[in-house]
């Protein structure tokens, strides 16, 4: 260990903020380009479905028509 | 000897590949990160020179490099997609961009928060920190034209072009500070045989390289897995793996909420 | 041969009819260049000092405004898809095309130049790194843009994407561009940066017009 305190650890010999700063923002940066990716997976796979049921209910849709004319 | 490869051009098999590949990737990357991240906060010894303002390298370094490697990486699979004609080539190219983006973006921030401290000014425009910016534009230029057209195959292949065309300046990214001499000191690992950093300041420098690597992967493989979904909407087997998927998290939900009742 | 000859008549033809849209770019790129001294400051010597970064500036963003009709008129009446299908060598068409472009589109910039000069207090020195500068650069403004023209020609709105795609590319150009004139005006040679700027004009030369076949192949689909 580098620093004789927790409170040194922050300090970061009075570079602390922009230390922490970057740290910071590129963690948070990964981790929105990481969940945005996900959160697109389950949208897509959502929407696939969406889109079956509704060509399924096209078809049937059809069908009854069909059958009634 | 290439023909092993083939078999992933078809865009099922890369859906598996990425599936197999993604726990590994994400695994590597948490560990790596987490080691580097506290080994270079905590135990690195400090710079003599700039204090423990020098950690930033930890994370500045390794997002820079990465941010032209991801851009290198897209034009080679832009080029595999155009000499033989495999769409998931173009998915993947695509699928990095957004990726490397981010890297070019953390390589700016933490550039200017490094540069603060050091020059005294958040921006500088110094030779490699306005290439980084240039590679911004780059990466936007790709994501941008990709968007504008309609027809995802038509964009895949001009996004290509445009890519191939930007890798031209990699080259000047990488040989401007020796172009046009200024502020910014010189590059740091490149040297292997006679480094300019000690060891114990490097190690944990070269663990978050990969960590930073093994992540690009792993957000690589998930994008690339919803270019595919995206693309192939109509095919039997999309549709039913989004189903089972769907289902399976169901499941895993109404299971927790029995749990959480029951409790 | 003749085949090619006909196609650059052609457009040279063309070019010389819509005489509007030759002049535009120019008139844009004059009123660009009488924008910095009003917004900057009108003393000489900052002028002298600001001059070959604002004329080339002006000079690309003019370009961009002057490059949309380089495949925008054949792509719509469909001439374009002709070329590709009458089994030419399209490599060879594009290289004509574009050279029939700078000709209508840079030459007159390059006539235009010595007033740009006297407008920015350049010294003799300093118009003639100019002049080279220009000379060696405008083919490659017309090289490279022409690939993100042939890309976004069927596009909508290509108008400010392509200003997003070339910006970029151009600026290692206007680096070294602004950097030989600037060399200039301090008496020092600037062999070095015009070699770079050729090596690069010729890297285009050999490589943009399979690139720009290959754009318009995929605009055409």
């Amino acid at each position: 260990m580098q620093f004789e305190s927790f409170a040194a650890f922050i300090n970061m010999g009075g570079y602390g903020f922009y230390v922490w700063l970057s740290f910071g923002v590129t963690f948070v940066a990964m981790g929105i380009i990481a969940i945005q990716s996900f959160i697109k997976h389950r949208h897509l796979l959502k929407q696939v479905v969406v889109e079956q049921e509704r060509k399924a209910r096209i078809k049937k849709a059809r069908k009854q028509q069909q059958a009634s004319t | 000897m290439w023909k092993w490869l083939h078999p992933y051009a078809k865009t099922e098999r890369a859906y598996q590949l990425c599936l197999t590949l993604q726990p590994w990737f994400w695994a590597g990357a948490l560990l790596c990160l987490s080691i580097g991240t506290v080994w270079g906060l905590a135990f690195a010894p400090q710079d003599y020179q700039q204090g423990d303002s020098f950690r930033i390298i930890y994370i500045h370094v390794p997002s820079a490099i990465l941010s032209m490697g991801t851009y290198v990486a897209m034009a080679i699979a832009a080029l595999v997609g155009m000499v033989w004609q495999w769409r998931t080539a173009y998915m993947s190219m695509i699928a990095m961009a957004p990726i490397g983006a981010v890297m070019t973006f953390i390589a700016l921030f933490t550039g200017a928060a490094w540069g603060k401290p050091m020059w005294g000014a958040w921006w500088v425009w110094d030779a490699r920190l306005t290439s980084e910016l240039i590679l911004l534009f780059l990466y936007m230029g790709v994501i941008a034209l990709y968007g504008a057209f309609e027809d995802k195959q038509q964009a895949g292949k001009a996004a290509g072009v445009m890519a191939l065309v930007g890798v031209v300046n990699i080259p000047i990214i990488h040989y401007s500070v020796e172009w046009w001499n200024t502020l910014h000191q010189g590059a740091t690992i490149s040297k292997f045989d006679n480094p300019s950093i000690a060891p114990e300041m490097l190690w944990p420098l070269l663990i978050n390289l990969l960590g930073f690597a093994l992540f690009i992967g792993a957000v690589t493989t998930v994008r690339l897995r919803n270019e595919i979904v995206l693309r192939e909407m109509h095919r039997p087997w999309v549709q039913t793996l989004a189903k089972e998927q769907l289902a399976n998290t169901q499941q895993r939900r109404a299971a927790n909420q029995n749990m959480t009742e029951g409790n | 041969m003749s085949l090619y000859h006909g196609i650059f008549k052609r457009d040279m033809q063309i070019a010389f009819k819509q005489k509007a849209e030759l002049v535009q770019p120019l008139m844009f790129l004059l009123m660009v260049v009488t924008l910095f001294p009003l917004g900057v400051s009108p003393s000489p010597d900052t002028l002298q000092r600001i001059g070959p970064g604002v004329i080339w500036i002006a000079a690309i963003l003019s370009s961009l405004m002057a490059m949309e009709r380089l495949f925008r008129d054949d792509f719509q009446d469909g001439s374009l898809e002709q070329y590709i299908l009458s089994g030419m060598a399209l490599p060879a068409v594009s290289a004509v095309k574009v050279a029939a472009h700078w000709l209508v589109s840079f030459v007159p910039l390059l006539l235009l130049s010595p007033l740009l000069a006297v407008f920015l207090n350049l010294t003799v020195d300093m118009y003639i790194a100019l002049v080279l500068t220009l000379l060696l650069g405008t083919p490659l403004l017309s090289l490279i843009g022409a690939i993100a023209v042939g890309l976004t020609v069927g596009l909508q709105k290509g108008g400010v994407l392509l200003a997003l795609l070339l910006i970029p590319v151009f600026i290692p150009l206007l680096i070294f561009a602004t950097s030989a004139v600037d060399s200039a005006a301090l008496q020092l040679p600037y062999h070095a940066q015009l070699a770079i700027i050729a090596a690069m004009l010729l890297l285009a030369t050999a490589l943009a017009p399979f690139a720009i076949a290959y754009s318009l192949k995929v605009s055409q689909n």
